[in-house]
This record gives structure tokens, sequence and C-alpha cells, in this order.
């Protein structure tokens, strides 16, 4: 019940929401932009860096994740930290793959 | 707040499961498309300078639009959440029809895009892409395949959200119990995750 009690205390304000969709157009724009830009291979790494910057707002603001229980948090982590474990496992075998 | 204690007495009720139970689910899409990324960078790793011509051929304006559409939809759905919490049944269903708007622009879209990509020829199995490398055949075919389950998954949200706007209509959803339409919304964010990567991934690569 003491549960309930407090996400009933969570009332998400508006101007949050209208602050994180600003940030999200902005790194839209900005990712478009640096496209144009030739970083050789960092490319994809600046790509990916802000399309995880972009989910990240997206996790804590709109899906509330910032006003969850801490057992939520580690289960993101958790399932995140697989497809990291799953990444990182598949290029060390790839990465010395003779093309 | 003692309608809530109420509630919570006498209906067995449990939003914070009901969440976590949305959360699982969450995670098996997340292997479902992982696994689709993993094989994206596998291929990508294997045939970069294919990639990167057949990125090319992409219509990056549709790219983007569809990507400010997107995020445009996540944003009224969450406000559809913060309206019904405040008791404004009326906004929120105006906020969650926009939002349901927003995925039918982003389909339409989708459809004009892959329109001009099938008249170029640039379809699975046509003759123009079996004469190209088979680099870019299996960009086109991972393209195809990610972004037309992401749009299944647009098509299935917008599916759920307007089951969630009949039920905020008829009273079921409302300011104490609204649930369902948080895990509705939990759906639509993640399938906008989901874009946020295949954007830059099939789009933006040079």
């Amino acid at each position: 019940m003491e549960k309930n009690i407090t996400h009933k205390e969570h009332t998400h304000s508006y101007s949050i929401y209208f602050l994180v969709w600003l940030a999200l157009i902005t790194l839209t724009g900005l990712t478009a932009a640096v496209a144009g830009i030739n970083f050789g291979k960092l490319s994809v790494v600046v790509a990916i860096v802000i399309a995880m910057a972009k989910s990240y707002l997206v996790l804590t603001e709109f899906m509330h994740l910032k006003m969850e229980q801490k057992a939520f948090k580690v289960f993101v982590f958790v399932a995140l930290l697989f497809l990291t474990i799953s990444f990182t496992l598949l290029f060390t075998d790839y990465s010395f793959y003779v093309r | 707040m003692s309608t809530q204690e109420h509630v919570e007495e006498h209906v067995h009720r449990d939003d914070i499961r009901s969440r976590m139970g949305m959360w699982l689910f969450l995670f098996s899409e997340l292997l479902l498309f992982g696994g689709l990324f993993l094989i994206y960078s596998v291929y990508r790793f294997m045939h970069p300078h294919a990639f990167s011509i057949a990125s090319k051929e992409m219509n990056t304006f549709f790219g983007t639009m569809n990507t400010i559409i997107l995020l445009t939809s996540s944003l009224t759905m969450a406000l559809a959440i913060a309206a019904i919490q405040r008791g404004k049944k009326i906004l929120s269903i105006c906020l969650q029809i926009t939002t349901i708007l927003f995925g039918a622009a982003f389909m339409v879209n989708k459809f004009l895009e892959w329109s001009a990509e099938f008249r170029e020829g640039n379809f699975p199995g046509s003759a123009v892409l079996q004469s190209k490398p088979q680099g870019q055949i299996l960009y086109f075919g991972l393209y195809y395949s990610m972004v037309g389950l992401h749009g299944i998954h647009v098509l299935v949200g917008m599916t759920v959200i307007a089951f969630m706007l009949r039920f905020t209509i008829k009273g079921v959803i409302n300011k104490d119990n609204y649930v369902k339409l948080e895990a509705a919304g939990l759906y639509w964010h993640l399938v906008d995750i989901i874009w946020i990567f295949l954007f830059p991934l099939f789009y933006l690569i040079t």
C-alpha cells in the first residue's frame, strides 16, 4: 500500500516533458548535422553515443524510470548489460576475422 | 489518496507489478531487436563500403521527418498520462488521439518512402538489387526486415493506444486507475527508442 501511495505522489510535470522533447529534437538535429562531417571510423561511435543519450532521456523521463523503485533500474541495467556482453563477445571473435 | 487506498483494500490491484510485467515484456522485445542489431553490426563490419554506398540511396528527409514525428508522438503519449493523473479526461483523450495520428503519419511517410524505393527497384529479390554486390543486398535485406518489423510495432502500438482511448472514454482508465495507459505508453516509448537507433544506422552512416 505504501508503494502505491508513493507512486501517486509522483504526478508528472508537463514542462519537464516539453524540455525533454526539445532536447531530443536538438540531438536529432545534431546527429543529422554531424553525419555530414567525416569522422572516419568515429562517425558510427558519435551516432551511437547520441542515440544512447536520446534513449537515456526517453527511459528516465518518458518511461518514468527515474521515479520507479530500484528493482526496475536494476532490471534494465542487467538487460542492457547482457546485450553489451553479447556485442562484446561477438566482436572479440569478428575483430580477428580476416576479410 | 484515500481513493487509491480504498481501491487497494477491496480490489486486488498492484500497479507496480503491472508495470514490472510490462517491463519484462519489453526486455523480450529488446532480445528480438537486439539480435537483429547484432546481425546488422556483423554484416556492416564485413561490408563497410557496400553499406556506406547503399545507405546513400536512403532518403534522409523521410528518415528525419519520421524521427521528429515519432519523438513528438512520445511527448503526446507522456502528456496523455500526465493529463489523466490530474483527472483531465478530455485533454488525455485528445492527446491519445494525437499520438495515434502521429503514428499514422509515420506509417504514411514509410509508405511513401518504400514506394519510392520500390520504383527504383530496391526491393528484395528484384533484378536491380540482385545485380548489386552482396553487401548492398544484405543492407537492403536488413533495412526491410528491421524497419519493417519496427513498422509492425508502430501499428501494434497504435492499436493498443486505440483500445486505451476506448477505456479512457468509458472511464475504465481514470484518475485513480491509469496503469493500462502507462503500460501502453511504455510500449510506445520502446518503439521510439528502437527508431532512435535505426535512424542513424540506416540513414546517416557514411
